[in-house]
């Protein structure tokens, strides 16, 4: 494992870069996702057929196609910002559609039977919504929003070779290719990176299930 | 449908014996008609097995190219045959396999190839995990700005501009070594090819690409006068052939090969990277001694 060792600071630096990655995304994601969770809910009919656009565009093209538009297309038509931006809106874009999926299979699973109840002691939709479908729907929520998130984690991989450069996952290239190290270690070294993101994003995840758990 | 389908089928044989014949036009690599090697020895091996595998690389136009037909074309890959042929196997023979920069160590490690011609700039760190013959170029690093671009001569101008950004591949030899001419990390751009490099300078995203200078005259006569190279070149970047480490017998036979191929060598030049606008045709450096 001397690869790896003799490198910690590459690879340290390499995870700071990757999760400062993920925070922006996560954060991003989780809103953009709620609000066009929140669109294909609506009760108005444009905003419902731009949510379900939106899901069915984004949810349907390989994540590389989708960091591509941004990091090549978006230039093309004078939009120049950083590789790090166009990446992370690239991800966010991309995570926003599966977090609204998951989003509404929470509402979903809310029974009609509860909302059909607070209309009938006279609360308004944003009354049914905020105080009995959507405490509910987010509860359960969790577990697929967790899936969905991690599997984001490890597609900042991706975003590496779209000119970000110096993240986790490209410390390999570094290691193997410029300093010709063995790959195998090396890449054991990513996968621990990894690891101990996901693996700790899990925990959380756990701890937040039992504590707003539900008992139907 | 009867008539269609036998059209199409003499269509099909028609174009077959055409490709044929074109695959069959341009053997011009000697392959030795009698060989007669020491029991033992790694050429011994391989001329008994008549097969021979190889690593280049896929993606390096001018060096090794895998386009449309099933084998690479390119400088590395014409050196190859040469080897193949003083090995007694003609170029049908060989089997090439993608070696890229990150696994080229490893293949030859784990024995999948008999050796790797794949733009392997000689260096201390590699030559830890295997043995180099050659080298047989010397490449060396360079930059290359959009055409209308006057702010940068040279490595020695990176730094005063902080703003503009230098595009190179994760993990290359061009890449690390940049890194003392910039003014800081962020001033670097890295892409897994260098066509993203050249797409990225052209809309703008980066303002220097920079790495050998092949590659670059390569990228730069596909962008038809959208790009130059300036300077000169900074770095001596010189191109081995990766064997397995310790193989001195087989490090000295591929030296003398090419050393007795002079001509076959210039124009294997000619007919690939040499077909570019700019480039220099190269005298065979002298080989290094073999460890």
């Amino acid at each position: 494992m001397s690869p790896v060792l003799d490198n910690l600071d590459l690879y340290w630096s390499g995870f700071l870069q990757s999760l400062e990655f993920i925070v922006y995304t996560l954060v991003g994601s989780l809103l953009l996702g709620a609000l066009i969770a929140a669109c294909r809910v609506s009760p108005i009919g444009a905003l419902r057929g731009f949510g379900t656009a939106y899901v069915n565009l984004l949810r349907n093209c390989p994540l590389t196609i989708v960091l591509f538009f941004m990091a090549f297309g978006l230039p093309e038509i004078g939009i120049n910002r950083s590789y790090f931006f166009f990446g992370v809106m690239g991800l966010t874009l991309y995570t926003a559609a599966f977090v609204c999926e998951a989003l509404r299979s929470g509402i979903n699973a809310v029974p009609a039977g509860q909302a059909e109840a607070a209309r009938a002691v006279g609360l308004t939709f944003t009354q049914t919504m905020r105080s009995v479908v959507m405490p509910q729907a987010f509860r359960s929520s969790i577990p697929p929003l967790g899936s969905v998130q991690i599997a984001m984690f490890k597609n900042s991989a991706v975003a590496g070779a779209f000119g970000i450069g110096g993240d986790l996952f490209s410390v390999s290239k570094i290691l193997t290719s410029a300093r010709g190290y063995d790959i195998i270690p090396v890449l054991i070294g990513v996968a621990i990176g990894y690891l101990v993101i996901t693996l700790t994003a899990g925990a959380l995840l756990a701890v937040i299930e039992r504590k707003v758990a539900i008992v139907r | 449908m009867r008539i269609k389908k036998l059209g199409a089928a003499a269509a099909a044989l028609v174009l077959a014996g055409s490709l044929a014949a074109c695959g069959g036009g341009d053997d011009e690599v000697e392959v030795a008609s009698e060989t007669d090697f020491e029991a033992g020895t790694t050429m011994a091996e391989i001329a008994d097995r008549g097969t021979v595998t190889v690593g280049t690389k896929f993606d390096q136009p001018g060096f090794g190219l895998l386009g449309f037909e099933d084998v690479p074309e390119g400088f590395d890959v014409e050196v190859a045959k040469i080897i193949a042929g003083a090995l007694g196997i003609a170029e049908d023979d060989i089997e090439w396999v993608q070696a890229t920069s990150d696994i080229r160590e490893q293949v030859i490690e784990d024995g999948d190839v008999d050796f790797v011609v794949a733009t392997y700039t000689i260096n201390d760190e590699r030559k830890q995990r295997i043995t180099f013959a050659g080298p047989y170029y010397e490449a060396g690093q360079q930059l290359m700005v959009r055409a209308d671009e006057d702010a940068i001569e040279g490595p020695e101008d990176l730094a005063d501009n902080p703003d503009m950004k230098v595009c190179s591949v994760t993990g290359s030899t061009p890449s690390e070594q940049i890194k003392e001419y910039l003014a800081d990390e962020d001033q670097l751009v890295l892409f897994d090819i260098y066509d993203k490099c050249a797409d990225a300078l052209s809309n703008g995203q980066v303002d220097v690409v920079t790495t050998d200078n092949v590659i670059l005259l390569g990228l730069a006569s596909e962008s038809d006068g959208e790009f130059k190279l300036v300077g000169e070149q900074f770095t001596e970047e010189p191109y081995g052939i990766g064997i397995e480490k310790g193989d001195t017998e087989f490090c000295e036979f591929i030296n003398t090969t090419l050393a007795d191929n002079e001509d076959a060598y210039l124009d294997a030049w000619d007919r690939t990277a040499g077909e570019v606008e700019g480039t220099e045709a190269p005298t065979l450096p002298e080989a290094d001694a073999c460890a």
